[in-house]
């Protein structure tokens, strides 16, 4: 690791000031991908602002339809919350499925989805659900979010305070893992929403996605059988050493599949 | 910086630099060389211990982020030298070779009790995915905590 300062402040608007003072600065949540990261030298930051305990970025409750989950809430935190599994069965799964259980212990919603990792699962659920990103700005829509690898809308300074999932009963998330990091070698994150089927998938390599030839067909009544002979968008697929593009594509198809028939399950 | 945690009971101040991971706190400040720095790319496990009561890896953690926190080694589990049930559940069971792994699936273990209670054997398999062993094949790891976990759960 790069030599770097780090600093814990108290409050929010302590580390907003000093994210916005230092456009070298990292915000740190969780850690779980970030300290890897810096281990191996591939990022060098001046500072890192640790996020992690801050009051303001805690809480998981209902606001009307939605559930409101803040940024620094673990994945443990969120797959054992009643009310998560109340609102979002599935988004409670999901995060129950991230990684590893010492991972899941320091992980954080607001970290995965500001990191954008291409195999990242929570992204699926965000943008599937149509979920909004609260920000210490700003409201983003989760599809004007999630922009490009490991990018997001996110400006300088800016950071991530919760996120904000539309109640749904009726999704699920299934995954193909890399039997050895545990990313998703493909997730596809299905729901009925108010909007008809929403079908996201992650793990392709070029971001997530959503698959509307899939949701079109769902809508207009075709079933699971349907699917195969839909195209996939085939820029959004890459390959490497984990995996060949027609592999994940196969995979696609299959985890679309089996996603689909555990929403209606 | 100067970073103040309860290690296995006691209170310590340690200086430490920013960068410092919790698990060089650990092993060159305190001198508790049981957890393990088996990989680079926090992927194995072996340097798993529990801050305030939950398993982390301390490789991917500074010190600094431990400030305050209640940390809980392998070294701690005995106490007046009798073994915590998952250890010798590990002994009874023979649930290492080489041992390096050891102390990172105890503590896993230990986590996975608070989690999970009496965990069956697919439980147990899939709770280990953050922890890699060389030797075993886990067959005995596996064995090792689903015992464990039944003597932690029946004690309590």
């Amino acid at each position: 690791m790069y030599d770097l300062a780090y600093v814990r402040p108290g409050g929010l608007a302590e580390a907003t000031a000093l994210l916005e003072a230092d456009e070298n600065a990292t915000a740190l949540a969780g850690g779980q991908t970030l300290l890897p990261v810096l281990r191996a030298r591939l990022a060098s930051p001046s500072r890192l602002v640790d996020v992690a305990r801050l009051a303001e970025l805690k809480g998981m409750a209902l606001d009307g339809d939605r559930v409101v989950i803040g940024a620094a809430e673990t994945h443990a935190a969120v797959s054992q919350s009643p009310v998560v599994a109340g609102a979002i069965p599935a988004l409670g799964r999901l995060a129950g499925g991230i990684g590893d259980p010492q991972v899941r212990n320091r992980g954080t919603l607001g970290g995965a989805i500001a990191n954008n990792d291409p195999a990242a699962c929570y992204p699926s659920a965000a943008l599937a659900l149509d979920a909004v990103i609260r920000t210490t700005r700003r409201e983003i829509a989760a599809a004007d979010f999630f922009t490009d690898l490991f990018s997001t809308a996110l400006e300088p300074g800016e950071l991530v305070t919760a996120v904000m999932f539309p109640r749904c009963a009726q999704a699920a998330y299934v995954k193909f893992p890399n039997p050895a990091s545990r990313f998703a070698l493909i997730g596809v994150f299905a729901a009925r929403t108010a909007a008809g089927m929403r079908i996201a998938v992650t793990g392709a390599g070029a971001g997530v996605f959503r698959w509307r030839e899939a949701e079109l067909r769902i809508d207009a009544g075709g079933g699971v059988a349907d699917l195969d002979d839909l195209a996939l968008p085939e820029d959004a697929f890459t390959s490497d050493l984990h995996g060949s593009a027609d592999y994940r594509m196969h995979l696609a198809r299959v985890m679309t599949g089996r996603a689909i028939a555990a929403v209606d399950a | 910086m100067t970073v103040a945690l309860r290690v296995n009971g006691e209170d310590v101040r340690i200086d430490v630099t920013d960068r410092t991971l919790l698990i060089h706190a650990l092993r060159d400040h305190l001198r508790l060389t049981g957890a393990h720095m088996g990989c680079d790319t926090s992927q194995c496990g072996a340097c798993t211990v529990l801050v305030d009561g939950v398993a982390v890896k301390s490789c991917a953690m500074l010190a600094g982020q431990a400030d305050g926190c209640e940390v809980v080694t392998i070294e701690g589990l005995a106490r007046d030298g009798a073994l915590h049930p998952m250890q010798a559940a590990f002994a009874e069971h023979h649930g290492l070779q080489c041992g390096f792994c050891t102390p990172g699936m105890i503590m896993l273990g230990i986590d996975l009790v608070r989690r999970r209670g009496a965990a069956d054997e697919a439980t147990v398999r899939s709770e280990l995915a953050g922890n890699l062993c060389r030797c075993t094949g886990y067959q005995n790891i596996v064995k090792a905590i689903a015992a464990g976990a039944r003597d932690m759960a029946g004690a309590a």
